[in-house]
């Protein structure tokens, strides 16, 4: 029955990932593609996957297009309007004919020779692939009587907090050090500002 | 090329065009705004890559993500009894050179619980669990991309800022002239 599922759901991706590339609107591009990555964990659902799936929901779909409608919001197109921002401050223009053909052909090309790629990979959900032999059963074994009395029934879990627990801080690390970093390039800088405004009344 | 070979590759060539879907927009947009959300495709579609290489399937028995079944409710001992079980399970699956040695097997377990009546059912109802390895490492991904997306943000918020402008060959010839 997932299979009958899966069908639509890959199908709207699809759809959704050729309209992102298409569509002019920048607002409607944002939105598209948080519906992008909400199919996308739906299908991570199917495919046993839900704590990746939440996250992406939440992650991916939530906090990216919140970041992504803020910047919008902080970049209209022309600083003159700024009083009054309509949509069509936040038309892309289309690329010229030669960057499309160009990038389709390497796009075309990047896709050939990953297919060609996949020719010898293991089948979807064969058990006898690499991947499902050497560590994964030993997780699943061992996660229920080594986190404690009861064990931890969320595999996902133990592993993440406990056996891998060095990627998760250095992963935490990462997020400090972003934050850091957003903070101290959005920090409203003075000298730096009349430099920015001098810079924009020469070039208009 | 079999139609078991086509169907079993399918979910990677699905996801090979979402990623050059992605790609696409990375290098044709000149839009900065447009770039960093194909970038953000390509990543959702790499994430969706590697679950599909962790799910596991099976003809016969039932097969869930990888949250163990039996909860909090049952006494220590049940578990490990159960964990044996599991393991020992999935070697045999692991083990068998032929899927139908497997398909009998599972077949002899369930005629078994027929027979076996209460005690064995907890047993027989055995289910793989898909690989959570994927998941894990793809967490991780997750909260790092959102970590380099704010970021890229960020820079783009400046680049406004100094530039009046998101568009790439705006800003190319802006240098140029300042040059």
């Amino acid at each position: 029955m997932m299979e009958f599922i899966v069908i639509p759901i890959l199908a709207l991706l699809f759809a959704t990932a050729i309209t992102v590339a298409v569509i002019r609107n920048l607002w409607a591009a944002v939105m598209f593609t948080g519906i992008y990555s909400f199919l996308g964990a739906s299908w991570m659902l199917i495919l046993d996957a839900p704590d990746v799936a939440f996250t992406e929901a939440a992650v991916g779909a939530g906090v990216s297009t919140i970041l992504m409608l803020a910047t919008l919001s902080l970049v209209p197109r022309s600083s003159r309007k700024r009083g009054s921002i309509s949509n069509s401050d936040f038309e892309t223009k289309d690329p010229p004919r030669r960057r499309v053909i160009s990038s389709l052909l390497v796009v075309i090309g990047t896709g050939a020779m990953l297919i060609y790629g996949t020719l010898d990979m293991p089948l979807f959900g064969s058990a006898d692939a690499a991947i499902q032999t050497y560590p994964a059963p030993s997780f699943i074994e061992k996660s229920q009587t080594e986190m404690g009395e009861h064990g931890l029934p969320n595999v996902v879990t133990a592993v993440l907090a406990s056996y891998r627990g060095y990627d998760t801080l250095g992963e935490t690390a990462v997020i400090f050090t972003a934050g850091i970093a957003v903070l101290l390039i959005l920090r409203k800088n003075k000298a730096s500002d009349e430099i920015g405004a001098g810079q924009s009344e020469v070039t208009s | 090329m079999t139609p078991e070979t086509f169907f079993g590759l399918f979910n990677y060539w699905i996801v090979i065009c979402l990623m050059m879907t992605g790609f696409y927009i990375v290098i044709s947009s000149g839009n900065l705004i447009k770039t960093v959300i194909g970038l953000n495709i390509f990543q959702t579609s790499v994430f969706l890559l590697y679950i599909t290489m962790g799910k596991l399937t099976d003809p016969v028995k039932r097969v869930t993500a990888p949250i163990l079944e039996g909860g909090h409710g049952d006494s220590h001992g049940d578990h490990s009894a159960h964990g044996e079980h599991v393991a020992q399970v999935s070697f045999e699956e692991h083990a068998s050179e032929q899927l139908h040695d497997a398909v009998k097997h599972a077949h002899a377990d369930l005629s078994e619980a027929g027979h076996g009546g209460a005690e064995h059912a907890h047993e027989v109802a055995e289910v793989l669990y898909s690989n959570p390895l994927p998941s894990v490492l793809m967490l991780t991904a997750i909260v790092v991309g959102i970590a380099t997306t704010a970021l890229a943000l960020a820079l783009i918020v400046r680049i406004r800022e100094d530039y009046g402008t998101i568009e790439e060959d705006e800003i190319l010839e802006l240098d140029k002239e300042l040059q």
